[in-house]
């Protein structure tokens, strides 16, 4: 019985950790429980389906034209947003863009961050980069808040502690503060408001993502319901946004659509308790809000993705999660087990550009094609198709050139010769009639291990007539002829 | 090479041959299932933000101080912060200093390094008024200034929220192109559309994770 996976405990591979987490009862409840509940959320904040195709058309189509003059939108953006005052920074990777945050906050001598819940901030290991360096950067989302202070990683984008139950959050909070325990989700969130209040009082630096960037205007858009994202983008004296480059939208009006998009795939929700728009630095004449904001734009991978234009359209993403609480497998193996910061479907087809398919090699047959995270995206990302190409990108021979990084990796010389033969056989009529013969007449012969197929199924034996011999069989008795 | 360049490099020769994708823009989409007969759109505003765990109160601009006072007794609360130098800062100033009400309102008129322990821990409530609402999401909207900064709508564990019936929208799209948002914004645009909530633990929702605990509406039927 495990009641926490912590990062560091799991297995090295996919399958190991799938294994594992099947396993365990706790987590596949927790998960079951909450992904129904999210799935039934989602439906009922869509009551009319043709309203809800239309705007998901919409969303798609605003993405498709943001990403199809990208590279002008993004210099639009940090022109409105340095004429507004705010510093944009420009990072290649996970390792530029820590360096750049980490040299804002020694500029401030700052030693505290807090930081609103930001996914891109998990893909540059911000928290790890920044105490190795002896500044604390303390996570201020509830979720992440309890993630953190456990040493985990979040298991779901939008609710990074859903593997955990009111119990186990008790436990570490008893474990960790020294609180009494208690199961009383009330209780517990109060704890967590007590503390935090007191670090966004003191913290010399707020670190947040981005929902969107609107280039039109220079401002960035950020929707939560706890209040911890005004907090970490007002209280400090230094606000520093962190995003990947495929975040940004033309027109103000873009959004509209976008955020009602985000928050009804996501949570159910008409909107969130909070929708925060941020144009500027305080102003000489305000009393409050920070004194400098940044934005740092990072592209780790992104425009690797972006340069073919099929896996472009992962850059469409809004970042909701409907994804994954559609996704039968995510349902059942639970995020950790994907091994990286995205988890689900979307993880599956954004991951190889950041981290290389050669390191995710299990991730695209992760996967029974079902469909529904393609059914359910608000912003129409074909995911399974996008998964079935990656499949394919990862057999390619590595001697080709390589479209997909780390693509290749799971290239097999005997597995693309079984599958020419097989094109082969079933392209030629005379030789598949020859196969059929030959695998009838000496069907005793057939292997009773096929690989891993035979751990789990009887092995399969060609039966004693094939088809074809069957048909013209009772065609001849039933005296028609074919033509 | 910088990063900037380098990243605008391969972003460009990744277009090369394309041209931008037209704008489809179907402003309908975004409109007309959120439009509402003119007397439905407090009831919507209404029945949404009450759904969300917000006290929503109807009242005139002739009888809200008196209100603000009571629900302010009924919860043993006595700091509330208000800006003194807007209307309805000096309605309320009037009516408690003529009524000598327990209430005991504060200004947030200096810098908030200044009194940062202060407004974290001893302001009870905070008042502030909209910029107006909206009725398809249940949202109100705020436009922080000097007299009413941003953390007073966020720090106080009540926040109550004075709404003009005349000012509410029936969707974000029609108040952004009303209003001409796109002109320019200020530093912070803030949709609030219920107290601070989480449901973090469990996916049980509870309130008042970070921000206000309670969220107070008053409707000003006749403003």
């Amino acid at each position: 019985m495990s009641q926490r996976i912590p990062a560091t405990e799991l297995s090295a591979n996919f399958r190991g950790r799938a294994g594992e987490a099947l396993a365990d009862g706790q987590l596949s409840s927790n998960f079951r429980t909450a992904m129904d509940s999210l799935m039934q959320k989602r439906a009922n904040a869509f009551p009319d389906a043709d309203e809800r195709e239309g705007l998901r058309e919409l969303g798609n189509r605003i993405k498709a034209r943001s990403l199809s003059k990208l590279p002008d939108l993004l210099e639009q953006l940090e022109q409105k947003l340095t004429e507004n005052g705010v510093k944009v920074h420009w990072a290649e990777t996970v390792e530029e863009a820590n360096t750049l945050v980490h040299n804002i906050i020694e500029a401030r001598k700052g030693r505290q961050v807090v930081k609103g819940k930001s996914m891109v901030s998990e893909e540059m290991e911000m928290n790890d980069y920044l105490a190795e360096r002896g500044i604390e950067c303390l996570e201020s989302d509830m979720g992440e808040y309890i993630v953190q202070l456990d040493g985990e990683k979040p298991s779901h984008i939008i609710m990074p502690a859903i593997h955990k139950n009111a119990r186990q959050v008790s436990k570490l909070f008893h474990d960790k503060l020294g609180e009494p325990e208690t199961e009383d989700v009330n209780q517990l969130i109060q704890v967590g408001r007590r503390t935090l209040r007191q670090k966004f009082m003191e913290a010399d630096v707020g670190v947040s993502g981005v929902n969107f960037a609107i280039a039109e205007t220079g401002t960035l858009l950020l929707v939560e319901n706890e209040g911890n994202g005004r907090m970490s983008t007002t209280v400090p004296p230094v606000h520093i946004a962190v995003t990947g480059i495929e975040k940004v939208v033309a027109n103000l009006r873009d959004v509209v659509p976008l955020v009602s998009l985000l928050t009804r795939s996501a949570l159910g929700q008409p909107i969130t308790t909070y929708v925060n728009l941020i144009s500027g630095p305080r102003q000489p004449d305000e009393l409050d809000g920070p004194e400098e904001v940044h934005l740092v734009l990072l592209d780790n991978g992104r425009s690797g993705a972006f340069a073919d234009a099929q896996m472009r359209q992962t850059l469409n993403c809004i970042r909701c999660g409907a994804c994954m609480n559609h996704c039968p497998v995510y349902t059942r193996v639970g995020g950790h087990t994907y091994g990286e910061v995205y988890p689900g479907p979307i993880g599956k087809i954004i991951t190889p550009h950041m981290a290389g398919l050669h390191n995710v090699p299990d991730h695209p047959s992760a996967s029974s094609l079902c469909g529904a995270c393609g059914d359910v995206c608000p912003v129409k990302i074909p995911i399974p198709e996008l998964l079935q190409r990656l499949r394919q990108e990862n057999v390619k021979n590595p001697e080709e050139p390589q479209l997909v990084k780390g693509g290749g990796a799971k290239f097999s010389r005997k597995e693309r010769w079984i599958w020419r033969s097989w094109q082969m056989l079933n392209t030629r009529p005379g030789l598949y009639r020859l196969f059929l013969w030959a695998a009838t007449r000496m069907r005793a012969l057939a292997p009773s291990n096929v690989g891993p197929w035979t751990e789990n199924h009887s092995a399969p034996v060609p039966a004693r007539r094939s088809l074809h011999d069957l048909a013209a069989a009772h065609l001849d008795s039933s005296g028609e002829t074919s033509s | 090479m910088s990063a900037r360049a380098n990243i605008l490099g391969k972003l460009r020769r990744s277009l090369e041959g394309t041209m931008p994708r037209p704008d489809e823009f179907n402003e309908r989409l975004v409109t007309e299932p959120w439009w509402y007969a003119p007397e439905d759109r407090i009831a919507r505003l209404r029945s949404l933000m009450e759904a969300v765990h917000t006290e929503v109160h109807p009242c005139s601009s002739g009888n809200w101080p008196a209100l603000v006072a009571d629900l302010l007794a009924r919860r043993n609360l006595t700091n509330l912060l208000c800006a003194p130098g807007t209307d309805h800062g000096r309605e309320l100033h009037q009516h408690v200093g003529a009524t000598e009400q327990r209430v005991n309102l504060l200004a947030y008129d200096q810098p908030v390094e200044a009194w940062k322990e202060e407004l974290f821990w001893n302001v009870d409530a905070s008042l502030t008024g909209t910029l107006g609402a909206i009725a398809a999401t249940g949202s109100l909207v705020l436009w922080p200034d000097r007299q009413e900064p941003r953390l007073m709508s966020l720090v106080p564990p009540v926040h109550i929220a004075l709404l003009n019936a005349s000012e509410i929208h029936d969707n974000l799209y029609d108040m952004m192109v009303a209003q001409n948002w796109a002109a320019g914004l200020p530093t912070n645009v803030l949709l609030v559309s219920g107290p601070s909530k989480t449901a973090d633990i469990e996916q049980v929702l509870a309130y008042g994770a970070h921000g206000p605990r309670e969220l107070i509406v008053l409707v000003l039927e006749d403003a």
